[in-house]
């Protein structure tokens, strides 16, 4: 027994990590230590307080696709440095650093899958790859993955996970935006279905561009989703945010989220709307 | 005369203020030789300043209190110009203008950011930063210019999208993305031009278009240099360093193939002599739309999605 105990429950920074290695995770939200076998089981959700893990692109896609179904695309695609960008240290260092340390060629993957047993495109991106930030090979990547779709006459599921355009792409990154948009107009011309999956965080000119423009937009329990993030907002109207501010439930709420699907429905819950979409 | 004069300007506007000062002498004096002499050496330190502008210092041009903004354009361009208020859902955001009004002789539909100039006006406008109501507000505009066949103009001001609880429970995210999913097919010409401060998705909101211009001392980019700083840096002391690794300006975005021309501003910028700067957006706005006005509508509309498609670089 302590001597002195802590009035306030918990001090716990608020960055959240991502998945510490070891057997043992502990839950961001209730503090929970939960057995890293058992919390896979149960796909990266605590079993106490139903906090949903950030989990990699690949992660998503064996919860989303039929075993083995999934063939990548455009897996070479990787970051130039166009403008010679360096802030504290060089962008081509980082990118290069973000591969080595995440396995990944940038922050999103590409591909085609089955989706109980329905043909689709899915295009997933990885938070830990700088951030998860759009440069010109998330936009890239998504728009072939559009012109894969309109191909196949597939419906494309596109799952985000971002802290905004990437900065070291400058102009090129914001124009991104428009350019992802503009591959979404176009496929919603062709008559087919985009479903939006906004995951833990969906800020910036992410959720500005392709997030937003799901035929149907879905969000995991608790998602951060906003344009400016909170710290932004916190700064400028100089006020503290109101309870549950840009969670998936709160914009939902407001009307800008259809549902919000807890990760173990999610491809149960997609699948019956693609069922009900398209033939 | 400036009331605002910017560090670079300085010397330029003590050598302006010397020459006024000596022709109030030259009616008794016989200057009129030195007069010339000094006029000569202004054009030429003026030059030679400009010439020398660091990326930050054409940030703070942009940014001039005393530049003309978009309904300052609007009214040098046009004399019939209507404004049209509201987004027909929540309100109207005075950070966004819109209306019809002649140019040259055809009728268009303008649109842009509408910054305030002092603090009364600033409050109003909110400081050139629209809610979502003012991107729904736009895209309605944009969405009546096509019933009506008429082409679209905008013009792109503004420190950013606003970052606030409001904006953010009325989806200001959704609809800069509605904006830009919309604009990418609308079948009449749309040019782009940026007048002053291009920041981020909120100057992007109203940006997508056939022809994107820059006036000569403008800046483009995905966030503001400051704010850049203060993320990567960790300190909003490195803005000129974020300014220059951002490679934010018009002769920038032209190299990186992004916008499609610069409109030349009269020496020392638009505010020094906002007529002519008028007036040499007019005739780049006129040059442009007579160019896309023989584009059919299908093909305009095609040429538009590959132009930001071919936006990018990557190594395969």
């Amino acid at each position: 027994m302590a001597w002195f105990r802590r009035s306030k429950e918990n001090i716990s920074g608020s960055q959240k990590k991502d998945l510490p290695e070891g057997l043992w995770a502990k839950c961001d939200e209730c503090g929970e230590i939960i057995h890293k076998p058992a919390l896979e089981q149960n796909l990266w959700v605590c079993q106490k307080c139903g906090y949903h893990f950030r989990i990699s692109s690949k992660t998503y896609i064996a919860i989303l696709t039929d075993d083995g179904s999934f063939k990548e695309m455009d897996k070479k695609l990787t970051s130039k440095d166009p403008l010679g960008f360096v802030d504290t240290k060089p962008y081509k260092d980082r990118i290069k650093e973000s591969i080595r340390k995440t396995e990944l060629q940038d922050a999103i993957r590409t591909g085609v899958g089955m989706m109980n047993k329905r043909s689709v495109v899915i295009a997933c991106m990885d938070f830990s790859f700088i951030g998860g930030s759009m440069g010109s090979v998330v936009g890239e990547k998504i728009a072939r993955a559009v012109d894969k779709a309109i191909r196949l006459k597939a419906p494309l599921i596109i799952i985000s996970a971002s802290g905004g355009a990437r900065m070291m792409e400058a102009a090129y990154s914001l124009m991104q935006m428009a350019k992802t948009s503009a591959k979404l107009a176009q496929l919603s011309r062709k008559g087919l279905p985009y479903i939006s999956l906004m995951t833990d965080p969906t800020t910036g000119g992410v959720t500005a561009s392709f997030a937003m423009l799901g035929d149907v937009n879905i969000a995991e329990p608790g998602a951060l989703i906003g344009f400016a993030g909170p710290r932004v907002i916190k700064q400028t109207i100089g006020k503290d945010l109101p309870e549950g501010f840009q969670k998936a439930e709160f914009v939902q709420e407001k009307g800008f989220v259809d549902i919000v699907v807890p990760r173990k429905e999610l491809k149960g819950t997609i699948s019956s709307l693609l069922g009900m979409m398209c033939a | 005369m400036s009331k605002m004069i910017l560090e670079f300007e300085k010397p330029i506007v003590e050598l302006e203020k010397k020459i006024d000062e000596m022709r109030t002498l030259s009616d008794t004096l016989d200057i009129g030789q030195e007069i010339q002499h000094l006029e000569k050496k202004v054009i030429q330190l003026r030059e030679n300043v400009y010439a020398e502008l660091t990326r930050w210092q054409r940030v703070q041009l942009a940014r001039h209190p005393e530049r003309p903004y978009t309904l300052d354009y609007i009214g040098m361009m046009t004399n019939d110009f209507i404004e049209l208020h509201g987004d027909r859902a929540f309100g109207d955001d005075k950070s966004i203008v819109g209306g019809f009004a002649t140019l040259g002789d055809e009728p268009v539909m303008l649109i842009g950011h509408q910054k305030g100039r002092d603090t009364k006006s600033n409050v109003y406008r909110n400081f050139g930063m629209p809610q979502p109501e003012g991107y729904r507000k736009a895209l309605r505009l944009m969405k009546l210019a096509v019933k009506f066949n008429r082409p679209i103009v905008t013009l792109l001001d503004t420190p950013g999208a606003f970052p606030g609880i409001g904006a953010e429970e009325r989806g200001q995210a959704e609809a800069i993305a509605r904006n830009l999913f919309e604009m990418s097919h609308l079948p009449v010409p749309i040019v782009v031009v940026v007048i002053g401060e291009g920041a981020s998705g909120g100057a992007l909101g109203i940006g997508v278009g056939d022809k994107i211009l820059m006036m000569e001392y403008t800046w483009y980019s995905v966030i503001a240099p400051e704010s850049c700083s203060s993320i990567l840096w960790k300190s909003w002391e490195y803005k000129e360093q974020a300014a220059e690794a951002l490679k934010l300006t018009p002769t920038d975005l032209l190299e990186q193939k992004i916008i499609d021309g610069i409109i030349p501003e009269p020496p020392g910028g638009a505010h020094r002599n906002p007529e002519a700067a008028a007036q040499s957006l007019k005739e780049a706005i006129l040059a442009e739309l007579a160019g896309l006005k023989k584009l059919k509508a299908d093909k305009l509309v095609e040429k538009r999605i590959q132009k930001f498609c071919a936006m990018g670089a990557w190594n395969e």
